[in-house]
């Protein structure tokens, strides 16, 4: 419709359909991508709450940022209400999966009224995008997000403004499925760079008690979001609502655009891309700080043996003096830190990380000794089936020798915490030393065959 | 006023053959229902809201989204349940099962009300047998992409915004929308089908051989 062929009610009414069918456009698009099914209930009586007299809930946090990135503007002919979705894998590799732009075009039915027809047709197109959003790869990519990846959003307003190209990005021209067109477009690089910001953006010293109504758990980077939605509450507000049918009647109805949130603290998480949030109310921080670390720390974290049942915990030294049994000195050793423990931290060499061995050196092997000074009893050993004799190694001996084997050099920590992208790096010069020799190579199959 | 009419086509395997068309019947059936309407004085009605829910399919690689009203998802499966049945199991086939949304003009005794079509769904089927769990596999890819292509066909054709009935008075909203439902108001619509086995014979040839070979009995 030509705004100037409509009255001043007539554009005022659509610009608040515009406003509203953009913010629920992006909680279709960012709660498809949550990784859950989406359930909503029908109701056979209007709330006067629900734009479109569909049941999309409204996540605050969306809301929010989507307002932030709207900044007072609507979509229009030249401004674009956009959404990027992205995956993150767990070593920081992001790659943007798709964009979902939100524009008008400049064609124009000058028959039909804004409050009946144009209404309606915004409701049926949400219901496509609905089920456009099921139908594109993106969205299995979200259903299986979890350790190894999450899907983030973001929203951008852009301007389709060719005078300013700070930032060019040429999309595939797509015949407009439903009134949205990917298209190219810029990014202006100044004036309104408030509509620039990624929305994980937090100002320091931002005010955060602006927001209230949602529990102190919901750490939820603003617009980052990882396995499980964040918990969703919204106040209902006074304004919008259902316009009433022939003849028409602004009703009133409410709406989450009042919904205040608690925002979030300012998330440990990676600044200048849309980061990730945590999976849920409990486990949101944690995502968080499992994100913050470095791969090493989490490789370092996946070495920690967890304490059995009956097991002293670390920190814990018991001393076998201290304990009133019978035959104390022959108990074994309570290990009081991790570090002494084998199972944690490998021996380096067995030679000389075996105490038993060590005690078996120093005190020579036949011998059978008693409790040592440190709370272990040395025992000499005798394997079954075994001979004393001379023999420089008997079964006994070997067995000693042995008990401590080094670890695989692939099983080290070292190995294996170097990434694909040094083995990549250095297949090419292996492969390179593989080409130089390829005659030797070809001699040694021709001896084969 | 012609009577819109689109096709669609696709090949499954006889376990797919329910939740494929399922999920475009559904999606068919998202963007033509509408909230329960409630008239009020002075010729005013407010719309009640359409729910939506995620579904998955078992034996595809494909979820779909269909209105919230177990109502209308029975009847769909009840009809898709029928068609099915004809197909047989196991076997190869083709059939076509049609969505009609329909405007009831109310005619004058004897005669009954006309339906008059606005709008024709026809999706054929054609049924394919394979040999090995890999050919179930990559048929479940496949057909799993296909449907993904028809979702898209099917919301391109409804956002043209061609026909729809005028939004009916109190009196006359049962002849454009099926008010039996509690939850949702779909417009009126019916579902039909044709089976039409390997050889190309009709449902009816079938079961006069059937019969026959019962009576041989």
């Amino acid at each position: 419709m030509m705004d100037s062929d409509l009255s001043p009610q007539d554009k005022k009414d659509l610009d608040k359909f515009i406003k509203f069918f953009a913010l629920k456009t992006v909680q279709v698009i960012v709660q498809a991508r949550l990784g859950e099914k989406v359930c909503t209930r029908s109701l056979s009586s209007p709330t006067g709450s629900d734009w479109f007299n569909l049941a999309i809930k409204d996540i605050p946090e969306v809301t929010h940022e989507a307002k932030k990135a709207l900044s007072g503007q609507l979509p229009g002919i030249g401004r674009s209400m956009c959404v990027e979705i992205s995956l993150k894998t767990s070593e920081g590799d992001s790659m943007e999966l798709e964009t979902w732009c939100l524009e008008m075009n400049e064609k124009c039915d000058k028959d039909i009224k804004v409050s009946y027809t144009v209404y309606n047709r915004l409701s049926l197109l949400l219901k496509s995008l609905l089920a456009i959003t099921r139908v594109t790869p993106a969205y299995k990519l979200s259903r299986k997000q979890g350790h190894d990846y999450v899907i983030l959003y973001r929203f951008v307003f852009l301007y389709t403004d060719k005078c300013y190209h700070y930032f060019d990005r040429q999309f595939e021209r797509t015949a407009p499925i439903m009134g949205i067109i990917i298209d190219h477009f810029v990014e202006r690089p100044f004036g309104n760079m408030g509509h620039m910001r990624p929305c994980n953006y937090r100002a320091p010293g931002e005010d955060e008690g602006a927001y209230n109504g949602v529990e102190d758990s919901q750490e939820v980077c603003t617009t980052s979001f990882s396995t499980s939605p964040p918990s969703q509450m919204g106040i209902p507000g006074k304004e919008g609502g259902v316009p009433q049918q022939v003849p028409v009647q602004p009703c009133h109805g409410a709406q989450a655009e009042h919904g205040r949130v608690s925002s979030c603290p300012p998330a440990d998480h990676v600044p200048a891309t849309p980061s990730s949030s945590g999976e849920g109310a409990e486990t949101l921080s944690r995502s968080i700080e499992v994100k913050g670390v470095s791969p090493c720390d989490v490789l370092e974290t996946t070495f920690t043996r967890k304490v059995g049942a009956f097991v002293n915990k670390p920190g814990t030294q018991v001393t076998t003096a201290s304990l009133d049994l019978p035959f104390a000195a022959f108990a074994p050793r309570a290990y009081d830190l991790e570090e002494n423990d084998p199972m944690v931290q490998p021996p380096e060499s067995p030679a000389t990380s075996s105490p038993l061995q060590g005690s078996l050196h120093s005190q020579g092997s036949g011998e059978s000794g008693g409790p040592a000074q440190d709370d272990f009893v040395m025992v000499d050993f005798k394997p079954a089936f075994s001979k004393d004799d001379l023999l420089p190694m008997d079964l006994g001996t070997f067995y000693r020798e042995f008990q401590n084997p080094p670890q695989l050099a692939s099983l080290t920590i070292d190995v294996s915490s170097q990434s694909m992208a040094e083995d990549l790096d250095s297949l090419p010069e292996k492969l390179a030393v593989y080409e130089k020799n390829i005659d030797e190579f070809d001699a040694f199959v021709d001896t084969l065959q | 006023m012609n009577c819109r009419s689109e096709a669609l086509e696709v090949s499954v395997e006889g376990r797919q053959v329910d939740e494929a068309m399922l999920a475009l019947l559904h999606t068919i059936l998202l963007h033509r229902s509408t909230g329960k309407f409630h008239y009020k004085k002075e010729g005013t009605y407010s719309i009640g809201t359409v729910g939506t829910q995620d579904i998955d399919c078992d034996f595809i690689d494909f979820s779909f989204v269909r209105v919230s009203s177990d109502e209308l998802d029975r009847a769909i499966r009840k009809a898709v349940g029928e068609f099915k049945d004809a197909m047989g199991n196991g076997m190869d086939g083709m059939g076509q099962i049609s969505l009609e949304f329909y405007q009831k003009k109310k005619s004058r005794w004897p005669f009954s009300d006309e339906c008059i079509p606005w709008e024709v769904w026809s999706i054929k089927v054609n049924v394919v047998n394979l040999a090995n769990e890999q050919e179930r596999q990559i048929c479940r890819e496949k057909v799993g992409e296909k449907l993904g292509e028809k979702v898209i066909n099917i919301v391109e054709v409804i956002n043209r915004h061609e026909y729809l009935p005028k939004m009916p008075t109190q009196s006359e909203v049962d002849n454009v929308f099926d008010t039996s439902l509690k939850d949702v108001q779909p417009y009126l619509y019916k579902i039909t089908f044709q089976i039409t086995d390997t050889l190309g014979s009709s449902v009816s040839t079938t079961m006069r051989r059937l019969i026959k070979d019962t009576l041989a009995l």
